[in-house]
C-alpha cells in the first residue's frame, strides 16, 4: 500500500470527531471519566500504530473501536473486581415499562402489541435508522444500557457481565430483558410504525 | 399455560442461554397462539443483527464511507 492510499492521519476533524464517539462509547460503559479517557488514548494510541494499513476511514475507526472494546473490557474485568463502583440496584427500580406494555393478566395491552417489522436486513444501509437506533440506545436507564452493550456490543459471556457489574444470573436477566423490551419498544414506535 | 410476560422473559434469556427442553415447548405452544409474542420473538433476532451491524459501523455512518474530499485510490 503505497502513500496515497493510506489514511490522512493530519485529517485533523476526522481524529476529533472519532476521539469524542470514542469517549462517549467509554464513557457509557465505563461510567468514570478518567478511565474512559485512558482507555480511549491506549486505544488511539494503539490502533494508530497500524493506521498505515488502512486505506478507507471506515476500516480504521472499526479497528479502533474493536481495540476500544478491548480495553474496556479490560478495565471492567478489573475495576469492579476491585468494587470500585458503588453498586446500585437501579435494575431493580428504574424502568417498569413492562406493567406498561402487559395487562393485569401478563398479555400484551392491545395498542402494545409487537408487530411484524418485515425484513430487517434492509435497515442495515440506511442511515437514518442508525440514527434511530442511537437515540433509542441513549435513552435506556444506564445500567440497563451497560448490561446489553456488554452482552451485545463487547461480547462478554454472562458470567463476565455478572462478575463485573457484581449482579446475580437472575439480575442480569432481568436487566437484559427490560433493556430489550424499552429498545424494541423504541424501535418499533420510533422507527416501524412510521415506515 | 403462560402467559405474555412470562413468554417474552423467556424469549430474551434464550439470547443468553440455552432455554431447556421444557421451557422451549411451553414457548412454542404460546407462539402458536400469540401473534404478538412470534413477532417479539422475530424481534430479538433483529436486535442482535442490528447490534453487530451497529459495532461495525459505530455511531451513525455518515462520516466513514465518504471519500469525496480525498485524493483518488
Amino acid at each position: 500500500m503505497n502513500e496515497a492510499t493510506a489514511i490522512d492521519l493530519t485529517d485533523e476533524a476526522f481524529l476529533r470527531e472519532l476521539r469524542e464517539q470514542m469517549l462517549k462509547f467509554a464513557r457509557l460503559q465505563l461510567n468514570d471519566e478518567q478511565l474512559a479517557e485512558d482507555a480511549v488514548q491506549e486505544a488511539l494510541i494503539g490502533a494508530l500504530k497500524n493506521a498505515r494499513s488502512f486505506a478507507r476511514q471506515a476500516a480504521l475507526k472499526t479497528w479502533v473501536f474493536a481495540i476500544l472494546k478491548n480495553k474496556i473490557a479490560d478495565v471492567l474485568r478489573g475495576k469492579y473486581r476491585r468494587n470500585e463502583v458503588s453498586d446500585d440496584d437501579e435494575c431493580n427500580k428504574s424502568g417498569n415499562l413492562d406493567d406498561e406494555l402487559f395487562n393485569d393478566g401478563g398479555h400484551w395491552n392491545a395498542d402494545e402489541r409487537p408487530v411484524n417489522w418485515g425484513a430487517p436486513q434492509k435497515m442495515v444501509y440506511d442511515e437514518q435508522f442508525w440514527k434511530v437506533m442511537d437515540a433509542c440506545l441513549n435513552h435506556l436507564p444506564a445500567n440497563q444500557a451497560r448490561a446489553f452493550m456488554m452482552r451485545e456490543f463487547i461480547e462478554l459471556t454472562t458470567d463476565e457481565i455478572c462478575e463485573s457489574m457484581e449482579v446475580t444470573v437472575s439480575n442480569l436477566n432481568v436487566m437484559l430483558y427490560r433493556a430489550r423490551l424499552r429498545l424494541r419498544e423504541c424501535l418499533e414506535n420510533r422507527w416501524f410504525a412510521k415506515t | 399455560m403462560m402467559n405474555c410476560r412470562e413468554a417474552t422473559r423467556l424469549m430474551s434469556e434464550s439470547q443468553d442461554r440455552k432455554l431447556t427442553l421444557t421451557e422451549n415447548a411451553e414457548l412454542k405452544f404460546h407462539n402458536i397462539i400469540c401473534t404478538g409474542c412470534r413477532n417479539f420473538d422475530r424481534q430479538m433476532g433483529s436486535l442482535r443483527l442490528f447490534m453487530k451491524e451497529f459495532a461495525q459501523t459505530p455511531e451513525s455512518s455518515d462520516t466513514p464511507t465518504r471519500k469525496d474530499d480525498k485524493p483518488d485510490v
